[in-house]
């Protein structure tokens, strides 16, 4: 076993690293094999440099047909998983075809790279950046080490932002009228609301608000929705009476919540909602679900 | 058993709550000992969350909170140390409300409020005002007010009092932020007590399902006890909704037989209190009880329900002077709808509701739409019951309530009585009757003070008098004596109805009187030599009294017609002064008031079809009027109608019975006088279009020519005939637009009904033989 073993390890160690490796803010990542790392965060039209370092295993020398470093920008669905759909593909050649007989560095730098679209780890869909270095070699098989990265954009508070005000109710039975301040939150905003009821007929017991994620997945017939529920949050505790105003706090930053995300590539859209949930004593359930738009807002700090 | 089971697992209930307290807070103060805010939080919100049970009375809660209460001030001094946890109180602040259940997260809200207020980071009465308004969330009565009094507890020493730490300069807060705080945590916690006092009603309903509860329990005991906790507790609010409990969930039968505590109880309330909601609902559903089950109606003779109620209702009326109308009267309408399930036989009893609805109506000034509404409702309620109008008509107060409604509210209620009188055939059969009636529809008889006339929609007005009219005929009796008194009364009311109504009206009082007349008549031979009060004369005389007035309000030709009915009729009578004056009326009429020569036209042929009919006359009379009808029919305006008057006129002078009048020679005249007419016309014709156009006239005299023939007038004989064939069909030829003698079907059918005659031989096959087609 140790024969063979020894016989499949790899020719070289390759080291890639970045130039402010030091000072970049590092950011969880959870990888495909489901272990957490801590991966540098970029942004859109940041430069991406650093080095590429090979060092060939003790008394080994690597025969190669050249050597590059690729930046991908990748999307994976998940029916079709192992196959990545390259939305951006950066290639920097390092070296000419040549032997390798000790450490050898390679500097590299991609500047000012369009990464429109955000590190996203959904249900069904992913989308990755990541840094891909190959020797080039004929026979044996190439070399190939590759390096995740995050890329978070943001965005200025929206210049128009409504609130969300609606009456609805089921006739002679129940009537509310709700509101909440914003149609557009930003990850760690608080929505503030309240609810009024204008008829109450029936015996509610108590009346939560959920987050509602929203992924669909592919196009036309193929489209895949899931939904989850990020957040049940209870807002009133038995049964009011005409006239009683309901408020409403939530904090948003104990969720994990990511920006909207509308038809990214044509691959995937990501679409968060507002459940207004009321349920009476007979587990009977009453919901009204508006849209919100999320957004990432540049953090002070 | 059920209440005693009740209290077994309440008390089990209390111990598991009391159990998940004291385990969650073990753990909660092994967090606290190792300054662990994420689990000291997430074990106080784990703590707190026994507090959300539904199922514990507020006394047992009570315990529970207690504990809940005392780990909270251990956790309160943890949140006061930040040195402890290292967090700022704001932040703090939002920390706790990221907690998911809403009980939890308000009772650490409060807990770390309380840090926050003494620590004074921001302003007093922002913090505060956020705490009291994020409170609403709970709304259940029992958690909402602990929770509120938990609120009231750890801020009643952190108040920006006068003189208190925490009084702050400028916006920060003062007295008045301390007191408006207080206030609207009083004000919702008032709210929340009000719908807890709902869940006491709760309670009243196990009562009445415990099987052991009979009505001697429930007389003896129960009610005399709830009504004394009723009475005492002297809050309207909790007095209205305990009534109201105590009629919804007891059986009927119990109310019947305690009627006279329960109502006792009435005077005894709050001022304040809806006691007629109760009333009603108490009335109604008695009513329904004695509706669903026609077997207990005499126990409410036997405990004398209608007088119970009744009183009852007077005293409260009584004891709440500013009881506003409306109120009153839905009192009277429950208690009219009870009477008349409940003793429908007891018109006394509804009169007397009635009455005293009256009373109470009277010196009240206009009533509203809604008082309205329930004086009809008031008034509709016997109608339907009894179906029948006559016996509202025994209700001396039926119409004094009616009285009281406004024109037009008057008017559909005459309408509901006519419809309802329609709708079962009812006859009313006595003058008094009547008098009562038109007494209660007088508001479709006459205008009623403030009406003025553009107001009124026409169809609607139609619709009323037509109404009136078809009442009219249900009012009959078959004793003539009777029947003589109903026509002199609903004259006297009719005659009241001023130019609009009498066209209406008049004529079906004229044929409801002639009915009378021709009734009479047909005893005419019993009654002979017998003192009769009732004779048509008398009749007649009335009658001619109703059209004058009639023709005085310019409905000249309605009075004509009606003129030559009653002219028939006291023909048939045979009173010849009668019928001749009539026929004299009708005559100065058509002189003086028919001016429309259409109308004449029409008169014309009414006037010479009645006559023609008359028998009664002596030669001398029969001689002036058949002059009369004669002259005015060769006066008319066109020449086509002069003529076809004027043969008319000819069968005034050939009556066909047995010993009608056969005057051949002035039948001719009248003919011959016809023909000329026609020939002018069919010269004038000539010279006014070019073209003296059909010859229709000609044929028409033509045809009555062969009738005097066929009847044997001697002076009709086949030559005449003979000759006015020719003169047609020379007309005819003449006439360019027409050619062919075919062209006119009506002449050449007539020409095949003397070809069928010849034909067919006999008698009269004979008389044609001569004439030539």
């Amino acid at each position: 076993m140790n024969y063979l073993l020894g016989a499949f390890k790899p020719a070289c160690n390759v080291l890639i690293t970045f130039n402010d490796g030091k000072n970049r803010k590092q950011v969880p990542f959870k990888k495909e094999n489901g272990q957490t790392v801590t991966v540098p965060l970029f942004q859109s039209q940041e430069n991406i440099a650093g080095k590429v370092t090979i060092e060939p295993m003790q008394g080994k020398k690597i025969d190669h047909n050249g050597v590059k470093v690729e930046l991908l920008g990748q999307i994976e669905m998940y029916f079709d998983r192992g196959n990545f759909y390259d939305f951006t593909s950066l290639v920097r050649e390092l070296d000419v075809p040549g032997e390798i007989y000790e450490r050898k560095t390679y500097p590299f730098e991609f500047s000012t790279v369009e990464m429109p679209y955000e590190t996203y780890n959904g249900v069904n869909v992913r989308l990755r950046y990541v840094l891909k270095v190959t020797i080039n070699r004929g026979y044996a098989g190439s070399i190939i080490e590759y390096q995740d990265f995050v890329v978070r954009n943001y965005s200025p508070p929206p210049s128009i932002n409504n609130s969300i005000k609606m009456e609805v109710g089921i006739e002679d039975c129940l009537h509310i009228e709700f509101e909440y301040n914003k149609s557009k939150y930003h990850l760690k905003d608080v929505i503030i609301g309240k609810i009024y009821f204008l008829l109450v007929r029936i015996k509610i017991k108590n009346m939560d608000l959920e987050i509602r994620r929203r992924e669909s997945t592919g196009s036309g017939t193929n489209t895949h929705v899931e939904t989850e529920t990020l957040a049940k949050f209870e807002l009133m505790d038995g049964a009011p009476v005409r006239g009683e105003s309901i408020p409403i706090r939530l904090f948003l930053s104990p969720y994990e919540l990511t920006p909207t995300h509308r038809n990214i590539n044509n691959k995937f859209s990501v679409k968060y909602f507002l459940n207004l949930v009321l349920v009476d004593e007979e587990d009977r359930r009453y919901f009204k679900q508006q849209e919100i738009t999320m957004y990432r807002l540049q953090e002070s700090s | 058993m059920i209440l005693a089971d009740g209290i077994d697992d309440e008390d089990k209930w209390l111990a598991e709550g009391i159990a998940g307290v004291q385990h969650h807070a073990f753990f909660m103060h092994r967090a606290l000992d190792d300054n662990n805010l994420r689990d000291a939080l997430k074990y106080s919100a784990l703590m707190l969350s026994e507090l959300r049970t539904s199922r514990l009375s507020p006394h047992k809660y009570y315990e529970l909170y207690m504990r809940a209460f005392d780990e909270l001030r251990r956790l309160e001094l943890f949140f006061k140390d930040e040195s402890r946890h290292g967090i700022p109180v704001f932040d703090l602040y939002e920390l706790v409300q990221h907690a998911g259940n809403i009980l939890p997260r308000l009772y650490l809200l409060c807990t770390v409020g309380s840090v926050y207020l003494r620590c004074k980071d921001a302003p007093v009465k922002d913090v505060l005002k956020d705490l009291v308004e994020m409170c609403r969330a709970v709304q259940h009565p029992v958690r909402g007010l602990f929770l509120r009094s938990y609120l009231a507890q750890i801020s009643k020493d952190k108040l920006p009092d006068i003189g208190s730490e925490y009084e702050g300069e400028g916006d920060s807060g003062n007295v008045m932020d301390a007191v408006e705080f207080v206030l609207q945590n009083f004000m919702e916690m008032n709210k929340l007590w009000v719908r807890l006092q709902h869940q006491v009603g709760k309670n009243l309903h196990i009562l009445s399902q415990i099987e052991g509860v009979d009505l001697e329990i429930y007389k003896d005991t129960v009610l005399p006890s709830v009504l004394e906790q009723v009475v005492n507790c002297k809050d309207d609010l909790a007095q209205f909704y305990l009534m109201e409990c105590i009629i919804q969930v007891f059986p009927d039968e119990y109310h019947l037989q305690t009627l006279e505590t329960l109502l006792g109880a009435y005077p005894q309330l709050q001022s304040t209190v809806d006691i007629k909601t109760i009333l009603s609902q108490l009335m109604d559903r008695l009513s329904n009880y004695a509706a669903s089950n026609a077997e207990v109606l005499p126990e409410f003779l036997q405990v004398e329900a209608f007088t119970k109620l009744s009183t009852a209702i007077g005293r409260v009326i009584e004891a709440q002077a500013d009881i506003p109308i409306v109120g009153a009267i839905s009192l009277h309408v429950s208690l009219l709808t009870f009477t008349l399930r409940v003793h429908p036989d007891r018109l006394d009893y509804v009169d007397q509701v009635l009455g005293s609805c009256v009373k109470k109506l009277s010196g009240k000034p206009k009533l509203d739409n809604r008082a309205t509404k329930q004086v009809v409702a008031l008034l509709s309620a016997p109608l339907d019951k009894y179906n029948d109008i006559v016996t509202a008509l025994t209700l001396s107060n039926y119409p004094r309530v009616m009285d009281h409604l406004d024109n037009q509210t008057n008017k559909v209620m005459a309408m509901l009585i006519i419809q309802s009188i329609m709708k079962n055939n009812t006859l009313i059969s006595t003058a008094d009757k009547v008098e009562v009636l038109f007494e209660l529809i007088k508001g479709l008889i006459t205008d009623l003070d403030d009406t003025t006339l553009d107001e009124v929609d026409e169809e609607d007005f139609s619709e009323e008098q037509n109404s009136v009219a078809r009442l009219i005929h249900m009012l009959h009796n078959n004793d003539p004596e009777e029947m003589f008194k109903i026509i002199c009364s609903v004259k006297k009311h009719i005659m009241r109805g001023g130019p609009r109504r009498l066209p209406f009206t008049v004529p079906s009082l004229i044929f409801s009187a002639l009915r009378l007349v021709r009734q009479l008549q047909g005893q005419d031979g019993d009654v002979v030599g017998e003192e009769v009060p009732t004779t048509p004369k008398k009749i007649f005389q009335l009658l001619n009294e109703i059209i004058e007035a009639l023709s005085s309000v310019s409905c000249p030709e309605l009075a004509l017609r009606l003129y030559l009915q009653c002219a028939e009729a006291a023909n048939d009578c045979d009173l010849e002064p009668v019928a001749y004056e009539f026929f004299t009326e009708a005559f100065v009429l058509y002189e003086e008031e028919i001016a429309d020569s259409k109308a004449q036209v029409t008169a014309i042929h009414l006037i010479v079809g009645t006559l023609q009919r008359m028998n009664v006359f002596g030669v001398e009379n029969r001689d002036t009027l058949t002059h009369k009808a004669t002259g005015y029919s060769a006066k008319l305006l066109k020449k086509p109608d002069q003529c076809r008057a004027v043969y008319a006129c000819s069968h005034l002078f050939w009556v066909d019975d047995q010993d009608g009048i056969k005057d051949g020679e002035r039948v001719l005249l009248c003919l011959k006088r016809a023909l000329r007419i026609a020939n002018a016309a069919q010269q004038m014709a000539n010279v006014a279009r070019g073209s003296s156009g059909p010859v229709t006239l000609f044929v028409e005299i033509l045809n009555k020519y062969i009738y005097y023939f066929e009847k044997g007038n001697p002076q009709i004989t086949s030559a005449t005939i003979q000759g006015l064939i020719e003169l047609i069909t020379t007309e005819i030829q003449g006439d360019s637009t027409s050619a062919l003698p075919a062209s006119d079907p009506f002449f050449t059918s007539t020409l095949r009904y003397i070809q069928f005659q010849k034909q067919k031989g006999g008698i009269l096959g004979e008389k044609y033989e001569s004439i030539k087609v």
